[in-house]
Parts: structure tokens; C-alpha cells; sequence
């Protein structure tokens, strides 16, 4: 997707100027700027401890930065933003280790926060989360409990919780990482779908096959920097940076075994 | 051993022991209820309140923790008068009981909150949801669930403290035993039945909890 040298105001979802973070005197994040557009689909990876987890922490403010700015369409977030819910509410986030409600049922789980934060009624509620729920290939599930599920499954849910706020942006942080193997695959095809629909999306994943298909632009960190931009095809087939090219290599060898 | 036993001066006084009995089951269920509320406030002022607020709360358990429940009891029913606050005995029973129930539950409460797993908050931040909001909606529930059994032994231990307020002649079980015992002299007699009583009520509370779990906290099984 390219993007027109002068994209509008509106056009711009995420902006992060000079993001530093510290934990005490450890800096996770360095100098980070990047900007990104309204349906971008962006992919994040890099080795563990790189940051990229913390980036998108950043963005829901999850984790506070230190320095630099960060401007969610049109609003400067920051630590001690007050209405940082309303924020948030426009930013749905997928974890690794999903994070469902145990105690609620699927639908419980889809409902409670657009019932409680944008103040929709319940039949509503159930109905556009019913929809999601047909939209992720588990409409049968709804009643449920987390614990009756597969990993799949569970983030799966967890994708549809998320969407039931109506978010302008989705941000996926290993989604993948905690699943079996055999479960990957349902969840990236949602996720594929969902970028389909002209999602803005931020993925930090070592799925390569889910880069190369839906990503806009491939972001590789290491170190806390963000060492490496480019196009999918640009980025598999040519990486600039040695870091990148050392990074790829044990990964799609990783992979391929 | 000539003692003759002989139960029909106690069993005569039937009574006077059921209403102790129901005088107890009110207290204590009325002070663990309002317990209830003052635990879970307290455990959230203590995980996420201003720091005076913790301080205020630490200070109040370590009291009340430190110090005998017979002399909270005095201090409520007879030091609190000097201060121009004057309660019936009934009405400082209750207010003892609470207070010093309170000062445990908030650390059995305050343990449960702090079982609850991190990404369960920053799920619930993620969705927009305000931090009471994910007290009350996401927190609490699971919370209660994983420390019931210390919750509720707790609350029966309340049950048999409220004996206590016998001291102050709250009208519960054990002053009502003590009025039956000096006017019949038949001691052994008097405590045993009312010893069966007690029983018999902690059997009650712990079958009224088993219901409550079984039902309103019951968790999703595989």
C-alpha cells in the first residue's frame, strides 16, 4: 500500500515521535518514531526482549515512555492522561496468554465492556457480539466458559471481545506464541480477515507467512530500536541491516524445520 | 460422683434459648454481611487507595489484630460514652463484631486480589474500562472465590466470638445461658445444650456457605 507523500491529518492513526522508555535504568525503547496510517497493517518482530511487546504497550499506555510523544488519532497520550479509558476504548489488544474472564462466558466476556464502558444496552450487546462471534468461527460457543475451550478457541474469543468495542485500531501481541501448533492457523485466518476489512492493525509475531501476506510494512527491532522498515517482499527477500539478516535466518530456518 | 442430671429446669426455659439462638444467628449474620462490605472496601483501599488511606487501614488492622475482642468490646460499650457516644448493648455487639471482623477480612480479601493474574487488569484496561469498574466487574468475583474457605472460616470464627458480647449483656446466646444457669443452678446442663446450640449454628453457617458457593460463586468446570 503507498501512501500519498502528503497524507492528511486524518489519514494518520498512530504517530510516535522520539519514544524513550526506561525500566529504572534499563532503556527498552530507543528513539522510537513511526507513523502509521488509518488501515495500515503493520507486522513487528525481532529477537525476545527487543521491545516490540512495549512498543504497542505504549501505544494503550499499558506501559508509560519516559520521553517523546505519542498522538493516537489526533490525541497526545501520556502517564497521567486523564480519560485515557476513551482512549483505550478505540484500541482493542489481543494478548499472548489471551486473558479472557474466567468467571463470565464467551458472551459475557464480548458484552460486559460495551455495556459498561459505551453504555449499550444488553440485547444490543448480545447481538452485535453474537455477530462477531459467527465472525470469528465460533458462534456455537457463546455460553461457554473460557475454560472450555481451546487455546484456539480462547483467542479467538478474545479477538471477538475486542472487536465488540468497535475499535479503531487492533493491536496483536504474540497472539500466537502460547497456542499449539495445530491451532495457529484458525487464528491467523480471523486475523487475516480482519485485516481484510481494512483494520489498522499493529502484529508483533514471528509468523512469516502472515507478514508476507497481509503486513504493509514489516518492522524488525532489536535492542529497544527500530533497526529495520520495509515492504513484506523488500524485507524477506532483501534485508538492508546485518541484525535483520542474522534475525531472519535463524527464524525462517527456525520454521522451515 | 452423686450429681443427678437433670435437664427439665433447662429444657422448661426453651424460650428464653430459642431467642438467644435467634438473637445470635441475627447478630452474627447482620456482622458478617455488613463485615462483607467492610472487607472488600478495605481491601480495595488498601491494594489501590491513596497512601493515607492504606496507612489509615494498616493501622486500623494491626489494632485490632494486637488487642483482645473483649476489651474492643469494652471500649465500644463503655469508652465510647465518655466520648458522647452512647450505644445499647445490642447495637455495640454489632458494631464490635464488625469492627473486628473487618480488620481480617480485608487481608483475606486483600490475598484474593492480589491472586488475580496482571493481564486480567490490563485486559480490562484495554477494553476502556475504569479501575472500579474493573474491581467490580473483573476482580471481585474471582477474588472471593479463591480465598471462600478462609473467608467463611472467619465468619463462623465471628459467630463464636459473638459469645463475647455476653460480657456487656447483648441479649444473644451465651448471656441468656447465664441468666438460665444463676437462676437454676444447673450449670453443666445449661452449657451442655447450649454448647449443642452452637453447634448446631456453625453447622447452619457452614451449610448456608456451601449454598452460596454452590450457586453465586460457582466456577466453570471443563
Amino acid at each position: 500500500m503507498t501512501m500519498p507523500a502528503t497524507a492528511a491529518q486524518g489519514d494518520v492513526m498512530i504517530e510516535m515521535r522520539k519514544v524513550d522508555k526506561f525500566y529504572g535504568d534499563f532503556q527498552v525503547l530507543r528513539n522510537i518514531d513511526l507513523t502509521v496510517s488509518r488501515g495500515e497493517r503493520i507486522v513487528i518482530c525481532g529477537p525476545s526482549g527487543s521491545g516490540k511487546s512495549t512498543l504497542i504497550r505504549c501505544l494503550n499506555q499499558l506501559e508509560e515512555h519516559q520521553a517523546g510523544e505519542i498522538v493516537i488519532d489526533g490525541t497526545m497520550v501520556h502517564a497521567n492522561l486523564r480519560g485515557i479509558e476513551d482512549i483505550r476504548r478505540e484500541i482493542g489488544m489481543v494478548f499472548q496468554s489471551f486473558n479472557l474472564f474466567g468467571h463470565l462466558t464467551v458472551l459475557e466476556n464480548c458484552t460486559l465492556a460495551p455495556m459498561k464502558v459505551r453504555g449499550i444496552g444488553r440485547a444490543e450487546a448480545e447481538a452485535t457480539a453474537r455477530t462477531i462471534l459467527e465472525r470469528v468461527h465460533i458462534p456455537e460457543q457463546a455460553l461457554k466458559y473460557p475454560v472450555q475451550l481451546s487455546g484456539g478457541q480462547q483467542q479467538r474469543v478474545a479477538i471477538a471481545r475486542s472487536l465488540c468495542m468497535n475499535p479503531k485500531i487492533m493491536l496483536f501481541d504474540e497472539p500466537t506464541s502460547a497456542l499449539d501448533p495445530e491451532m495457529v492457523g484458525e487464528v491467523l485466518d480471523v486475523m487475516v480477515e480482519l485485516a481484510e476489512s481494512g483494520m489498522t492493525m499493529i502484529v508483533v509475531t514471528h509468523e512469516m507467512g502472515f507478514a508476507r501476506k497481509v503486513a504493509d510494512r514489516v518492522i524488525f527491532m532489536d535492542a529497544g530500536e527500530i533497526v529495520e522498515v520495509a515492504p513484506p517482499e523488500q524485507f524477506f527477500t532483501a534485508p538492508r541491516n546485518e541484525r535483520t539478516k542474522k534475525f531472519l535466518g535463524q527464524i525462517l530456518h527456525a520454521q522451515q524445520s | 460422683m452423686s450429681y443427678e442430671f437433670d435437664f427439665a429446669d433447662v429444657f422448661a426455659a426453651w424460650p428464653e434459648l430459642l431467642q438467644g439462638l435467634l438473637n445470635t444467628l441475627v447478630l452474627s449474620a447482620l456482622a458478617m454481611a455488613i463485615g462483607m462490605v467492610v472487607s472488600v472496601a478495605g481491601a480495595l483501599g488498601k491494594t489501590s487507595g491513596p497512601k493515607w488511606l492504606r496507612w489509615f487501614i494498616d493501622e486500623y488492622i494491626e489494632l485490632i489484630r494486637n488487642t483482645p475482642f473483649l476489651i474492643q468490646i469494652f471500649m465500644i460499650y463503655f469508652g465510647l460514652p465518655s466520648l458522647g457516644i452512647k450505644l445499647s448493648s445490642n447495637e455495640a455487639a454489632l458494631i464490635a463484631l464488625v469492627v473486628n471482623v473487618g480488620a481480617y477480612g480485608i487481608e483475606i480479601i486483600r490475598a484474593g486480589i492480589e491472586s488475580i493474574q496482571k493481564g486480567q487488569v490490563e485486559a480490562g484496561k484495554s477494553l476502556g474500562m475504569r479501575p472500579l469498574q474493573i474491581f467490580r466487574y473483573i476482580v471481585l468475583k474471582p477474588a472471593i472465590q479463591a480465598v471462600y474457605p478462609s473467608l467463611t472460616s472467619q465468619f463462623i470464627l465471628l459467630m463464636l466470638n459473638s459469645s463475647v458480647c455476653s460480657a456487656i449483656a447483648a441479649s444473644e446466646l451465651t448471656a441468656v445461658a447465664g441468666d438460665i444457669q444463676s437462676r437454676t443452678f444447673r450449670s453443666f446442663e445449661v452449657y451442655f445444650v447450649v454448647t449443642c446450640i452452637y453447634l448446631g449454628l456453625s453447622l447452619f453457617f457452614w451449610s448456608a456457605f456451601a449454598g452460596i458457593e454452590r450457586t453465586l460463586l460457582r466456577k466453570p468446570t471443563r
